[in-house]
């Protein structure tokens, strides 16, 4: 390694954090970018399963948090495709590049969402698992990812709330609706242990490394084990994993270890919906091209 | 057009950067920007500027370290030590 | 009594309608900031809808939700045109355009009603309106000499204010928007 490269890497260990005009090494820029490119697309994917919801929600109050929901999704897709475009890839060429299958978006947002259940578990169990995610993100050594990190974070405060007053109105409620609650954490279970990722050694994950991210794969799904599975225990529901125990003395959770296999099928692209939602995405996208060029490009 | 977005969380405070919103014109950027930065009554107020209109200025010179202005061009313990002996008095505190 | 109940029922059905058809762009508007924006602008509507019904509610026994959700689609009194499902931007914004205008004017009558409780929400109601006024008047201002734009008005325009019967699409809606609460029995709480 270069002495500009060492000291940075010293730099940034130390706590150090940069701009989008300081001088980095190609590595971390190439890695950075990729990363925060990857988190826009699942923002911007996140939004599909959801938003077929929006139309169903069964209430008023529901209809609108579901849609400040989506809307505050959309609205982190567009914090973090500018910080990508400071970084040199305009938004246009990300978009292409989701579209096409090129550059991926997180597990989860590849699976349906076929009942009311899933709108509650998504809010509640994805969402918890990807703000742990966030949260090691607030400390990033690029300071522009930090930032919008913070109003992230604090958007998502919301979205956890929400999905759990869904999730106990309806284990509150009939036989068919803690059903529907069941089923769907049943169905979920697996995309969401596979979530955060295979476990790589931390010296061994360049994320770390760089201190683009401050926690390690294994570590954030210790994090979200011990910060849910009592939620969803102690609401009488069951997980279907009969390995899942935690151990009192070393304080970490025991679980069947997850699909690694599946994860990586489903993130290269062969979700059981990822082709009909890139689809739709890329259909939006074409119905509206004359829009961003009457708007937008005439004003470059 | 890129816009930047400078946001007051509570009055008296100062303005902070908050992010960048795209669009073609003011109109548009004051619409956007109070969409991003304030659906929530989240700002008290925003600042909304073209990208281009900033002047960033990154360089400061200062070759022949002027500490005359500053704080650190000021350490007195030794002169203030010389001058208690000299006057027989002790500091204040170990009396 | 009745009257006003009709009134009320008449505008919420509109503001709801109109706010489940905006809510649709919500994650595929033509790009990101305006996602953001207008789905703003169709949860104002829906939340517009909301305390019109909780106003008729009182007066008829029930809950805003029922009002919005239990009635049989023949009893919405919504106009047609937001009823239309409209994928294309320009037809939503002639749309937007349209429907605005149309009802600034309805909203003044309002707030100068005898009726102190109907003026003092249209009050409320207008002073949000205004920004999706603003908001209609940018739009029409960029794409007013846009074929399509243009077009999609001419198409829309002679239906403001025609409140002479349903469209399929309204049965279609209502089906969609009604089915996770039709899925178990009413006074379910979700």
């Amino acid at each position: 390694m270069e002495t500009r490269e060492r000291e940075f890497l010293e730099y940034v260990q130390s706590g150090g954090q940069v701009e989008t005009d300081d001088w980095m090494p190609d590595e971390y820029r190439a890695r950075l970018r990729k990363f925060i490119e990857m988190h826009g697309n699942s923002e911007l994917m996140g939004v599909l399963p959801e938003r077929e919801w929006i139309l169903r929600a069964p209430t008023l109050q529901r209809k609108l948090a579901l849609t400040a929901k989506v809307q505050d999704e959309v609205g982190h897709a567009q914090l973090i495709y500018r910080v990508v475009e400071d970084l040199g890839k305009p938004r246009e060429e990300c978009l292409d590049d989701l579209i096409s299958g090129k550059s991926k978006f997180h597990n989860v947002f590849h699976y349906p969402t076929k009942t009311w259940g899933d709108v509650g578990v998504i809010a509640w169990l994805v969402d918890a698992a990807a703000i742990i995610s966030q949260k090691a993100l607030l400390k990033c050594s690029y300071a522009p990812y930090a930032r919008i990190m913070k109003k992230i974070c604090w958007e998502e405060s919301f979205h956890i709330l929400h999905g759990r007053d869904v999730i106990l109105t309806l284990m509150n409620g009939t036989d068919d609706q803690r059903e529907l609650v069941q089923e769907a954490v049943t169905r979920w279970w697996g995309p969401l242990m596979q979530f955060h990722g295979n476990p790589i050694p931390g010296e061994e994950d360049p994320m770390l490394v760089w201190r683009i991210k401050s926690q390690g794969n294994d570590e954030a799904r210790q994090q979200f084990l011990d910060g849910y599975v009592p939620q969803i225990w102690e609401l009488g529901l069951t997980v279907p994993d009969p390995k899942l125990r935690k151990d009192e003395e070393t304080g970490r959770w025991h679980y069947t270890e997850p699909d690694w296999e599946e994860l990586k099928h489903v993130v290269t692209g062969h979700g059981p919906r990822t082709g009909e939602r890139l689809d739709l995405r890329r259909m939006a996208r074409e119905n509206s091209a004359w829009v961003r060029s009457v708007v937008l490009a005439e004003a470059a | 057009m890129i816009y930047e977005v400078f946001r007051q969380e509570r009055k008296g405070q100062a303005f902070q950067h908050a992010g960048s919103v795209e669009a073609p014109d003011e109109a548009f950027a004051e619409w956007y920007a109070r969409e991003q930065f304030g659906r929530r009554g989240e700002s008290e107020a925003l600042w909304v500027v073209a990208r281009e209109a900033i002047l960033p200025i990154e360089d400061f010179v200062d070759e022949l370290n002027r500490n005359y202005h500053r704080v650190d061009g000021y350490p007195l313990k030794e002169k203030l030590k010389e001058a208690r002996a000299r006057a027989g008095t002790t500091a204040a505190r170990d009396r | 009594m009745q009257e006003r109940v009709q009134l009320l029922l008449e505008i919420a059905d509109d503001e709801l309608i109109l706010g489940w058809r905006d809510s649709e762009w919500t994650g595929i508007a033509p790009f990101l900031e305006e996602d953001v924006a207008f789905s703003s602008i169709a949860q104002n509507e829906i939340g517009h809808a909301r305390a019109l019904y909780e106003l008729a509610a009182r007066e008829l026994g029930t809950t805003a939700d029922e009002l919005a959700f239990d009635r049989a689609p023949e009893e919405y009194r919504c106009a047609r045109l937001v009823e239309l499902r409209l994928p294309s931007w320009e037809h939503t914004s002639a749309r937007h355009y349209l429907y605005e205008e149309a009802d600034a004017l309805k909203l003044e009558q309002l707030k100068a009603s005898d009726d102190a409780e109907l003026a003092g929400l249209a009050a409320k109601i207008d002073r949000e309106e205004v920004y999706h006024r603003m908001h209609a008047q940018m739009w029409f201002d960029r794409l007013e000499n846009e074929p399509r734009f243009v077009a999609a008005l001419d198409e829309l325009r002679p239906l403001v204010g025609l409140r002479d019967g349903h469209t399929p699409e309204l049965t279609e809606l209502w089906e969609e928007m009604t089915m996770v609460r039709r899925s178990q029995p009413a006074g379910t709480t979700w």
